[in-house]
């Protein structure tokens, strides 16, 4: 809550800093105490084999008295030490915060690898060897897929799909270019920038292209780390972050073939072909390996209405073996990974209830976020670790190669892409592309994985690959988010889905692809119609447990939306206190946090039955009588009317509504959201604060104030100034015909609607009421907002 | 495509219609021989059950409101008007990815207003986009649902609180969309 963090002001997060810090020095000697004493326990291990308790006992005479207590750190070593390390970067994510202004300059990766740094630094400084943690399985198996399934499974597909054709070319023909180019040109430079005895002489040319496709993928994990900072538009993040991604299977098939080639030496053609049919197999392969257990997942999570709990479980592991699956067959696990994530989610989320999909959401959130830090960190501690060769030539002709590498292929394939797109890259676009194409982690890894014997250039590879990474991260990494700003590039707006975003956008759909038939023309929105018959006629009713298989788009949107706003609004006001008018008007703020909100959202209200009505009205009638009592003896204009007491209501309406009237001119300027008092049964507004959650999803009329406003001049009766369609007639009808009774559900066209609304409006009220602490605020308190 | 002298003459004041829209002619061609199979009964213009004999509208929830923009206007859809048309779809959207969203949307403009507007007040009623909303849910929804659904996009799109949506109100409630990526038919050339 925004209210708590402004409170805690500079000198707490000071104090926290503090904490953080001290946590931070006791694990860290705690680490490397463990790092020192597993080595000394090391020998002995060996020797004693898994008798650690005799191990003990030899050191001493047998018939010593039984240890009461035992130092055994062999037992828990790895686990232990696994959690220090991520203990360490947890902490470290919540000490960046709290350090003030340092996150906004520095990027979260940056500070984290000068953290592994650090680390490593003083792991050496004891005389320790330090462990080698960016090893390649954990790297692979362990640590990247958690953030490739958030991606995954989070990725907006709609601006993905439509960008598809231009992320595949920058993907596979970008990639391509840029390790040939590299490593051509390193190839060129070595041989003959430098004296035929240099060891940079005897690169091969083979072993120069395999650097060249290692060094020349863009990094999904870099580019998430950076680009979730700087918040640009949607087109450019879909761009690069999905480049990122689809260009691991370029990379594999490089990588794969250039090292067969050079072990084996020789290069024909046929091989060249085969090549180039296997990044077919490994990028199609993958994909189909991914859809393929997406689909089992989603059949799977059709079943487990009975057992919710792990079904956060099947959507984790079938992902995961969608990615070792694919790792079988040397294709692309991260294309795998994608494909399931993106395939399952609509049909899962279509499944699994609210918790579970909470559940999913925050453990993909935790995991990806700890993977992230713990590889920058181990980025830093490798760098220190590594066996080191450092070449000039070499390095810095490859830091400029890849930065040249780069903005030539942007830019050239930009301008053919351009043809072919309706709405062109700019300048701008391109540079922020070409900038944001930064290398990372993966990038070293496979680079470990090079084997000594076939390479034995390989620590000059590894320097050079880690000084890139540096160089991407730290200054690209850190100058990208003040060029940003210094070229106006357009950046995120605010997602605010709105119901209206998403009619339109269907019917625009509709509307071009009855465009196309006429044209004959069939087009990317044809087939997309295509698609979307298929999937509802067959694939939905075959992964969507029950009923809703049936539900349409649109309905299931604006369930989700107004589901989003009932826990809002559960979570932003209900039973707070609210003190005093002018907080009131703040927290009455926070309950409506989008102004357009609508009153008659009470859609799932209607399901209430009459007996819960009254069931729900005589148990807070009973809970409310004192505050209704108190209220009543503050002042007339406030009564609250009770139903029962039918003859005052009229009267004490028309009272009501000209003071609420003058109160509205008074504070107008004051309330953002300032619901106007429909008159109504305070047993309704009682009866909608049940404990039936989607009762809460209130949308209180905040539109209707600046109508009051407007219609204030009108000589009409002081109902009619609410002049709100539904209410104004709502109100008018209300006094010909009954006064405050429910209104009847007869009334044409909006069958409950007026009811939910006033009952919104009185509901607010109420919340309002019940914590009203003083009589004084409470009268002005009540004047406005109190039938 | 062989798009030789000969085909092209078939098509009345073809150079005259290649420049006023920039279609090449191969295009053109193809625009033309889809006018003449749209063009059953050879009338030499096209009419409203022409449209309706194509499958894909006829599926299509607002292919009737889309005939009736068409025809409507009261123009007889012989091919220049028709390849005027076609062209508009193109057209607008390359203006609009000029950055001039804020003054014409043409895209977002009459032309889909109309289609939701079928009365021609110039707003669309909470009734147009109830019988809107009808048309692409179909049956699968109550008519309660329908009406909240209805009743949420008024509330939230409508500023003046006029209880329909004006065409102002429409574009900007569209802003967030990005119109130019929606509205846009790749040809090919």
């Amino acid at each position: 809550m925004p209210s708590r963090t402004v409170s805690h002001g500079s000198s707490g997060r000071l104090r926290g800093l503090f904490l953080v810090m001290v946590l931070v020095f006791l694990e860290g000697s705690v680490f490397t105490l463990a790092v020192a004493s597993s080595d000394q326990r090391s020998p002995t291990t060996a020797h004693s084999g898994g008798h650690k308790a005799t191990d003990h006992g030899s050191h001493n005479n047998t018939g010593k008295a039984f240890p009461v207590l035992d130092l055994n750190y062999e037992n828990v070593r790895v686990p232990f030490e696994i959690s220090l390390w991520v203990l360490l970067a947890s902490l470290m994510k919540l000490g960046f915060h709290l350090v003030p202004h340092l996150s906004n300059i520095v990027p979260e990766s940056c500070l984290l690898i000068v953290v592994g740094l650090l680390v490593g630094g003083i792991i050496r400084g004891t005389g320790e060897t330090v462990p080698p943690v960016l090893d390649s399985k954990l790297f692979f198996y362990i640590l990247l897929p958690p953030i490739i399934l958030d991606a995954g499974y989070f990725l907006p597909i709609r601006p993905f799909m439509e960008n598809l054709g231009t992320i595949l070319i920058f993907a596979v023909v970008g990639t391509l270019w840029n390790a040939f180019f590299v490593g051509g040109l390193l190839y060129g430079v070595c041989q003959i920038g430098t004296e035929s005895t240099s060891i940079l002489s005897r690169i091969g040319l083979l072993q120069c292209l395999l650097f060249g496709s290692i060094i020349s993928a863009v990094d999904p994990v870099a580019v998430l780390a950076v680009f979730e900072e700087i918040h640009i538009n949607e087109l450019l993040h879909i761009l690069v972050f999905g480049e990122s991604l689809l260009n691991d299977a370029v990379t594999v098939v490089l990588y794969h073939l250039f090292e067969e080639f050079s072990g084996i030496g020789s290069v024909t053609l046929l091989k060249g072909f085969l090549g180039v049919i296997s990044f077919f197999v490994v990028a199609l392969g993958g994909v189909l390996v991914g859809v393929l257990y997406g689909i089992l997942a989603a059949f799977t999570s059709r079943f487990t209405s009975h057992t919710r709990v792990i079904e956060p479980l099947f959507v984790f592991l079938y992902s995961y073996m969608a990615y070792l699956s694919a790792e079988i067959f040397h294709l692309s696990g991260i294309m795998a990974l994608i494909a399931c994530g993106a395939v399952m989610r609509p049909y899962v989320e279509a499944n699994i209830s609210h918790k579970s999909h909470t559940t999913i959401k925050y453990f993909l959130k935790m995991w990806s976020s700890v993977s992230e830090t713990l590889i920058f960190i181990f980025l830093g501690v490798a760098t220190v670790a590594g066996p080191h060769d450092w070449n000039w030539t070499f390095v810095t002709v490859t830091v400029i190669l890849c930065l040249v590498a780069r903005v030539i292929g942007v830019v050239g394939l930009t301008f053919i892409i351009n043809k072919f797109r309706i709405v062109k890259l700019t300048t701008k676009d391109q540079f922020i592309i070409a900038y944001g194409g930064l290398r990372g982690a993966i990038a070293f890894s496979l680079g470990f994985l090079l084997e000594k014997e076939h390479f034995p250039e390989r620590e000059i590879f590894l320097t050079a690959i880690i000084t890139v990474i540096f160089f991407t991260v730290f200054v690209q990494g850190m100058t990208i988010k003040p060029l940003v700003e210094l070229l106006a590039v357009k950046k995120k707006q605010e997602a605010k889905r709105s119901i209206n975003e998403e009619i339109h956008t269907q019917f625009l759909d509709h509307l071009l692809t009855g465009i196309e038939d006429i044209c004959g023309h069939y087009g990317h929105h044809h087939w997309k119609d295509k698609l979307n018959r298929f999937n509802k006629k067959y694939v939905k009713k075959c992964l969507i447990a029950g009923e809703r298989s049936k539900e349409p788009q649109l309905i299931a949107f604006y369930h989700k939306m107004e589901m989003k706003q009932a826990i809002q609004l559960v979570e932003s006001g209900g039973g707070i206190k609210m003190p005093s008018a002018v907080p009131s008007t703040v927290s009455m703020q926070n309950i409506q946090p989008r102004p357009p909100t609508k009153p008659a959202a009470e859609r799932a209200i209607p399901q209430l039955s009459k007996n819960k009505e009254e069931e729900i009205r005589k148990i807070l009638r009973t809970n409310l009588q004192r505050t209704r009592q108190r209220l009543r003896s503050y002042n007339r204009h406030t009564l609250v009317a009770d139903p029962y007491e039918d003859g005052l209501s009229d009267l004490l309406l028309k009272k009501q509504k000209m003071f609420q009237i003058e109160k509205k001119l008074k504070e107008m300027n004051t309330y953002l959201t300032v619901p106007a008092p429909p008159p109504d049964s305070p047993t309704m507004c009682r009866a909608r604060l049940a404990s039936d959650p989607q009762a809460y999803s209130i949308k209180p009329a905040s539109n209707k104030v600046p109508m009051i406003q407007v219609d204030l001049a009108s000589p009409q009766s002081p109902d009619s100034v609410n002049l709100l369609d539904e209410f104004g007639q709502a109100n008018q009808q209300e006094e010909e015909e009954q006064g405050l009774m429910m209104k009847p559900p007869s009334r044409p066209r909006e069958a409950k609607k007026p009811g939910e609304e006033d009952e919104a409006k009185d509901q607010q009220k109420l919340m309002r009421c019940l914590s009203d602490p003083g009589p004084s605020a409470d009268e002005d308190e009540d004047g406005a907002f109190l039938p | 495509m062989g798009s030789s002298s000969s085909s092209r003459n078939k098509i009345p004041n073809a150079q005259e219609l290649m420049d006023q829209t920039g279609f090449s002619s191969a295009h053109l061609l193809r625009l033309y021989d889809r006018f003449e199979s749209l063009d059953r009964d050879n009338r030499g213009y096209l009419s409203p059950d022409d449209f309706e004999a194509l499958g894909g509208l006829a599926m299509n929830p607002i292919g009737g409101r889309i005939i009736d923009a068409f025809f409507s206007s009261g123009i007889p859809w012989t091919f220049p008007p028709l390849s005027g048309f076609w062209l508009i779809s193109v057209q607008l959207t390359e203006t609009v990815t000029k950055k001039e969203h804020s003054k014409s949307s043409p895209t977002a403009g009459p032309g889909s207003s109309n289609l939701y507007d079928l009365d021609r007040d110039g707003k669309i009623s909470r009734e147009e986009l109830l019988q809107v909303l009808r048309a692409m849910l179909g049956l699968q929804v109550t008519e309660e649902q329908l009406q909240s659904i209805a009743e949420r996009a008024i509330q939230e799109a409508d500023l003046d609180k006029d209880d329909a949506i004006s065409f102002d109100e429409f574009k900007k409630s569209l802003e967030k969309v990005d119109i130019d990526t929606k509205m846009s038919i790749g040809f090919l050339k």
